[in-house]
């Protein structure tokens, strides 16, 4: 037999044993009628404009930099800023509707990471531009996946990660993100799907907070 | 006594005493505490919140062959490759055959208990293979030589003093007492061994069946990194990680979060369903998942324990207990400390080894009120207290509550006891804490209460 069939064949034999209810804690309680994650988590205002600023409120929060634009060109010109601030030497990026029209705009040397790319290359690059497939306002974390977001390193290996949103990608919790997953994906997910909330962070050496522990150590939310 | 409830003993005696120890303890989880407390207060309902996790966990646990089965078929069907554990010896075996086949010169690992518990890095080393830790907190102290000291935060224990002595002494680093230079030092020695290593070893902390897909809680990015880069990716994870559903993470994701550290959401929850699949452009071309037993069946079996399973390795209950506060998390000698440590510990490795953990407590309730899938934990160290003694009664302790019985039921003998005690209290107390006190245990570092010149029947009698 095989150890899959000797594993499942010992917890069908465990299983015959019938537990005490969930959640009884040695009491015996009453039933709770069915419910669902979305009445007992974080509250959400039912408005764009509620929920926007709850995502403002949260990025801020996590120390991300997180900026509303009312035109592409407002949104290129503060990237065209970050790079003069930051002195951006190179840009890896992704191929996309916004990152196409953005990229460009830079006029520094581009690392595409939609094609098969040089691992080496990315990690001397100076930031990486990614889409994303949601804005959550709940928490204030951005979904990105592999195939909506450039592949698997670009959102994490470079020190800063700028994503580019749309004002219609944001959404209000993390079970409307499950849901939206689910409509656009189900047929054929993904290999990776990430919901990153803030830059890369650690508190491993007296619960004290560092930025950029191994991902990038700047979060930049452009959202259109 | 078992040699390990010997240690046990002797370790914490010294931790209680250890002052340094339990300022930093103290500040480490006094920030943790607020944290936490802010992150439940913005739940609409914490309570049903635990409820519904609970029914969750309890319907993946009791239909775990079921999805089980999804899971792995799951997996299969997108090119992962699924591997099954009975023991940590055959997991072990398992990762150790990959590794060689893959001729591999260097392996990185992120933060997996469930590696802890298998001794994974002692058996890559042991064959020949460099294995280095890269969440900052393990990589701190696998450079000490040691195992992780909380499940959540594994170098809680260490000033940035004593880390950057360490780095100074292993990486050539020069001395720091600047939290951010000590991280970015580490980040620096780990980049490049992420950039070069050939397998990327991770755990998970939930595995979806509906869609076969594990998700792996972090806040770094190394785990990111581990199964973005090398070639192999192999993830070791305990068959009791299950969640019947995609949206279950819905609210997983951000309990974990406010139990485990006080955090909204960590700052990476990633799903991996696969390998690269064609078309994409990174991400390892070979993906190996280990699913483990290791005596998990058997508290599968204990249907009264069997909620023990649903445990998230959040640490919540290890950060509200008086015990671990006190002698500390490396005293336990055990993969997983704490509450949840000393339920479980006795199924993994053995109970009347292992039974001490459950009688170091003081059965005040903190953990099982704190656990986020309502885990009834400290009637379960009652349960291995009741089951330890059923199966191994202590021959002296079965005496004495035959004495007090025999003694008690009897009036006459019973006063004649307690003239015995009023005469000899002043007696023990020349000898008080000495190897000549028969209550020496008890009265090392505490006091008898005196007994009463006159006892309560006693002053009924004589009163007016």
């Amino acid at each position: 037999m095989s150890e899959r069939e000797n594993i499942l064949g010992r917890i069908r034999e465990a299983l015959r044993a019938p537990a005490p209810p969930p959640g009884s804690q040695g009491h015996a309680s009453a039933p709770t009628p069915a419910s669902t994650p979305r009445m007992w988590l974080p509250k959400v205002g039912e408005s764009f404009d509620e929920q926007l600023a709850l995502f403002t409120k949260n990025a801020a929060g996590l120390k991300a930099d997180f900026q509303m634009f009312n035109s592409a060109e407002e949104m290129h010109q503060a990237l065209v800023r970050s790079r003069d601030t930051e002195g951006w030497q190179r840009v890896a990026g992704q191929s996309g509707d916004l990152a196409n029209a953005i990229c460009p705009v830079l006029n520094l040397p581009l690392l595409r990471t939609d094609k098969a790319y040089d691992v080496n290359e990315l990690e001397a690059c100076d930031v990486g531009i990614s889409e994303c497939d949601a804005l959550i306002a709940q928490t204030g974390s951005v979904l990105v996946t592999n195939r909506s977001a450039g592949g698997r390193a670009l959102s994490v290996l470079p020190p800063h990660h700028v994503v580019l949103a749309q004002r219609e990608q944001l959404v209000a919790d993390l079970p409307a993100a499950f849901e939206l997953l689910k409509l656009k994906y189900a047929s054929n997910y993904p290999s990776m799907i990430s919901f990153i909330t803030g830059p890369s962070r650690t508190g491993d050496i007296e619960r004290i907070l560092v930025l950029g522990a191994h991902g990038p150590k700047r979060l930049t939310i452009f959202c259109l | 006594m078992s040699t390990f409830a010997a240690q046990f003993l002797k370790q914490a005696r010294v931790m209680a005493g250890d002052l340094r120890h339990r300022q930093i303890i103290r500040t480490a989880l006094g920030n943790y505490e607020l944290a936490r407390d802010q992150g439940r207060a913005a739940f609409q309902d914490w309570q049903g919140a635990r409820q519904l996790a609970a029914e969750t966990k309890w319907e993946a646990i009791n239909h775990l062959d079921h999805y089980l089965e999804q899971f792995a078929s799951k997996l299969e069907t997108r090119g992962t490759k699924v591997h099954w554990a009975s023991t940590g010896e055959q997991a072990r075996e398992i990762i150790l055959q990959i590794v060689r086949d893959k001729k591999a010169k260097s392996v990185i690992k992120s933060k997996a208990m469930t590696a802890e518990e298998i001794h994974l890095n002692a058996a890559l080393e042991a064959a020949g293979f460099n294995v280095v830790e890269n969440d900052l907190g393990e990589f701190i102290v696998q450079l000490r030589h040691e195992a992780p000291y909380h499940i959540v935060f594994p170098s809680m224990h260490l000033t940035r003093d004593e880390i950057s002595g360490l780095f100074e002494r292993e990486l050539g680093s020069a001395p720091t007492n600047d939290p951010e230079e000590l991280t970015m030092i580490a980040r620096r020695v780990l980049r490049k061994k992420f950039l070069t290593a050939d397998i990327g070893i991770t755990g998970a902390n939930f595995a979806i069946a509906e869609t076969g897909m594990i998700s792996i809680t972090e806040n770094e990015g190394n785990a990111r990194l581990t199964a973005a880069l090398p070639k192999t990716m192999i993830s070791l994870l305990g068959i009791e990680k299950i969640l019947p559903q995609l949206e279950d993470l819905a609210l997983f994701l951000p309990m974990l979060a406010t139990m485990g550290t006080g955090q909204v959401l960590t700052c990476y929850n990633t799903l991996y369903g696969g390998p690269r699949q064609p078309g994409e452009s990174d991400g390892p071309e070979e993906w190996h998942v280990v699913l483990l037993d290791n005596h998990r069946t058997e508290l599968l079996a204990d249907a009264e324990q069997r909620d023990a399973l649903g445990c998230i390795r959040c640490g919540a209950c290890l950060n509200v207990c008086p015990i671990f506060r006190n002698v500390g998390g490396h005293t336990y000698s055990t993969t997983y400390s704490g509450p949840i440590g000393s339920v479980i510990t006795p199924h993994l490795r053995g109970l009347q080894d292992w039974k001490h953990l459950s009688n170091a407590s003081s059965l005040c309730g903190a953990c099982t009120e704190t656990c986020p899938v309502k885990i009834d934990l400290h009637h379960h160290l009652l349960q291995n207290r009741r089951n330890a003694s059923a199966a191994q009664p202590a021959f002296f302790e079965r005496l004495a509550y035959k004495v007090f019985g025999f003694v008690a039921n009897r009036p006459a003998l019973w006063s004649i006891a307690k003239k015995f005690g009023r005469w000899g209290q002043p007696l023990q107390n020349l000898v008080k804490g000495t190897t000549l006190d028969p209550a020496k245990s008890w009265t090392q570092t505490r006091d008898l209460p005196q007994l009463a010149g006159e006892s309560f029947k006693d002053w009924w009698r004589n009163r007016k």
